[in-house]
């Protein structure tokens, strides 16, 4: 978490206590703080602050975008084969479909348009912004084109969400989904606290709530906003703004030595599964394939010696599953089932890129024993 | 491995206590419907926080394709073959004691341990064999005779010597969760509630079969002959009164059950495939143990090719199931296993 999101967190918890919604001093000065938090994300992502709606978190944002999207036009939703779970759950629910992407995660534009022309019922396609697993950005002024191509077909309208929450930190939102009518971010993501996220939403996208109670965030989400978290997250986001340039440039360079030291150290037995610079992507995510080597035993060594690194994504009861991402992907077989994602943030250090470089090559080694040494 | 059960807790807190590294590992086997077993999440929750407990670090492995291929598809072919197997030990075959002790050796470590109710006796010429648990009315060595020497040496039993309510005791002295949690029983990947004949309904087809008499005589029918099992007495659809009789024979492909009287499952001998010994043959009288919790009876074991063997009872024996698995035993020890045709 940024210090600056940490102080904003405890400040609020401390100082304005109260519930927004009420009718006294307490509420009022609560308000103006979910407020001046609402006004700032609003411009951090060229929205209007009437289209910020503070949920628990991504995945509620995501469910309230889809959902929301079809309680109010009806239809069905559409999305890309690589989406989170916060999204694709929700549209295979729907009973919607999937893009294809191709083997950097970009998402086949004519397959879109073909989806979009074999079914009118569609009312929501959502694309995500970069990809959480591999970091890959879609072009989202390109897939506009070719919703715009296809509204006049589908009586229910089009609207398009993209869930930016693996974006958010690492390039300008604001910018890249300028023609997204709904963004998803969270605040984890952008160095504030757990627990709290945003739709944004462009004047006039109806959205049906999915919470109902008191009618907070004018009746598209019920529930006490946490005003705490809300203003944190503003304050992460300004921040990260703020360093964006700098921040990107250095954790770029960072990936890229963590990246090629990994393929040189192994004798390329580990290679980025998106090639570097075939695609654009968030600079902070470097996804590899380990080649005859599987994720899970790879985490639990990485684990041992001080390095938290990730793979696919966790079932109910933690063990690791098969990514639908490397799948999407169409990763080779001797390479798929050694996934491995290393996330880096604003504060990784050279320091532990320098360990990660050390103690990854020698967990390959001791997984790979037969394995020809690295050239 | 921890289930979530409290054998393995309090294996995992003897372990510890006695000094060695420990990390605690529950496996995630299946991925369908389950309400026993160590495969649903509140057991893998109980296992992490008695991790917690005890201090250890906790890991949740997949080894989900594994059982798949290994314990469950082999489940369901066998039933459709008219065999009854028994998939926890092919569980620990394939699993337990291969792909998890594979894991933990290509991790680093020294031993693989379980909460089983057993022992590994290291006799004088340096061998090992797996041996009764204290606790006879726990004993698991049946369920593990398949261990070979290599596995044996990597093996942790710290149950072994200990009666399950000194175990239970022992659990809830440390606090730990799981300290009157009820032992589990089933099939881990069969629901009580839908049953063994819905599981194998929708991966094999099931065949309505006709019971007949030794002479031939329809005297019944049963809706699937593949969920029959030779000893089998009820659900074979007879009429009451008479001596009681039991499956003798379960034939698949005529979709035929032969019932008999109790006598009528009495054999001299009993054949068996897959024959692994502990250590090496053993020629002499041993005790051959047929079910779980079954009385041992005295045979002799011979070989023959190809891994068969023939177990002569010195009084005849009812009939074993084919698939179930026959254990033989030199006193509380395991000499060999086999899988009865």
């Amino acid at each position: 978490m940024r210090p600056e999101a940490l102080a904003a967190l405890v400040e609020v918890l401390e100082h304005a206590p109260g519930n927004p919604s009420g009718q006294h001093a307490w509420a009022r000065e609560a308000r103006r703080r979910l407020d001046d938090a609402r006004d700032g994300i609003a411009a951090l992502l060229g929205v209007g602050p009437g289209g910020i709606v503070f949920t628990s978190g991504g995945t509620e944002a995501d469910n309230l975008a889809i959902r929301g999207v079809l309680g109010a036009r009806g239809g069905r939703a559409l999305c890309s084969a690589i989406e989170h779970h916060a999204v694709l759950d929700v549209v295979h629910a729907s009973g919607g479909g999937t893009v294809a992407v191709d083997g950097t995660g970009r998402l086949d534009l004519d397959h879109l348009a073909d989806e979009l022309a074999a079914d009118p019922e569609i009312s929501v396609v959502s694309v995500v912004l970069a990809n959480n697993e591999v970091g890959t950005l879609q072009d989202l002024d390109a897939i506009a084109d070719v919703i715009d191509q296809a509204r006049l077909s589908h009586p229910n309208g089009l609207v398009l969400h993209t869930d930016a929450v693996a974006a958010a930190a690492w390039v300008d939102v604001a910018e890249l989904a300028v023609r997204a009518d709904l963004i998803t971010i969270s605040g984890h993501k952008v160095g504030g606290p757990k627990g709290i996220g945003v739709l944004a939403a462009r004047e006039g996208v109806e959205l049906a709530p999915i919470l109902l109670g008191g009618g907070q965030e004018r009746e598209r989400r019920s529930g006490t906003p946490d005003v705490a978290g809300a203003v944190a997250l503003g304050v992460a986001l300004a921040a990260t703004e703020r360093d964006r340039i700098t921040v990107v440039g250095r954790v770029r360079g960072q990936a890229e030595r963590l990246a090629d030291g990994l393929a040189e150290a192994t004798g390329h037995h580990v290679r980025r599964t998106v090639p570097p610079r075939s695609t654009p992507g968030v600079a902070n995510i470097v996804h590899l394939s380990c080649q005859e080597v599987d994720s899970e035993p790879l985490l639990f060594l990485l684990d041992e010696a001080g390095v938290a690194a990730s793979a696919g994504s966790s079932c109910a009861s933690g063990a690791l599953e098969p990514s639908h991402v490397v799948e999407a992907l169409g990763v080779a077989p001797d390479w798929a089932p050694g996934a491995l994602r290393l996330s880096l943030g604003w504060c990784t250090t050279d320091e532990e890129i320098d360990h990660a470089l050390a103690v990854i090559p020698a967990a390959l080694a001791q997984l790979r024993p037969h394995a020809e040494p690295a050239a | 491995m921890m289930s979530g059960g409290v054998d393995s807790s309090v294996a995992a807190a003897l372990l510890r206590d006695q000094g060695h590294d420990v990390v605690g590992v529950t496996l995630k086997l299946w991925g369908g419907e389950s309400d026993s077993g160590c495969c649903s999440v509140s057991d893998v929750d109980d296992a992490r926080r008695v991790a917690d407990a005890l201090g250890i670090v906790h890991h949740v492995f997949n080894f989900g394709d594994a059982f798949t291929t290994h314990v469950v598809a082999p489940y369901a072919a066998d039933h459709g073959a008219g065999r009854t197997p028994n998939p926890c030990i092919e569980c620990n075959r394939h699993i337990k004691f291969a792909a998890v002790d594979e894991r933990a050796r290509a991790l680093g470590f020294d031993a693989v341990a379980t909460g089983h109710h057993a022992r590994v006796a290291v006799r004088p010429d340096g061998t090992r064999r797996i041996a009764r648990g204290a606790d006879a009315a726990k004993d698991q060595s049946y369920v593990l005779h398949m261990l070979g020497q290599d596995q044996l040496a990597r093996t942790l039993l710290p149950l072994g010597g200990m009666q399950k309510d000194e175990v239970r005791a022992l659990a809830a002295e440390l606090g730990l969760r799981t300290a009157s949690k009820p032992d589990s029983q089933d099939v881990c990947f069969i629901t009580k509630t839908t049953g063994r004949g819905s599981f194998l309904d929708r991966r094999i087809p099931l065949t309505p079969g006709r019971v007949v008499d030794a002479e031939g005589h329809e005297v019944g029918t049963v809706a699937a002959v593949e969920l029959v099992t030779v000893g089998q007495r009820k659900g074979l659809g007879l009429a009451g009164g008479g001596a009681p009789r039991y499956a003798v024979d379960v034939d698949v492909p005529s979709a035929t059950v032969t019932v008999g009287s109790k006598r009528d499952l009495l054999v001299d001998e009993q054949r068996a495939a897959s024959l692994q010994w502990s250590a090496g043959p053993v020629s002499g009288p041993v005790l051959v143990q047929v079910s779980a919790h079954g009385t041992p009876a005295e045979a002799t074991v011979t070989e023959g090719p190809d891994r068969t063997a023939v177990v002569r009872w010195a009084v005849p024996q009812r009939r074993v199931a084919a698939g179930q698995s026959v254990v033989a035993y030199e006193a509380d020890e395991v000499v060999a296993g086999a899988i009865a045709v």
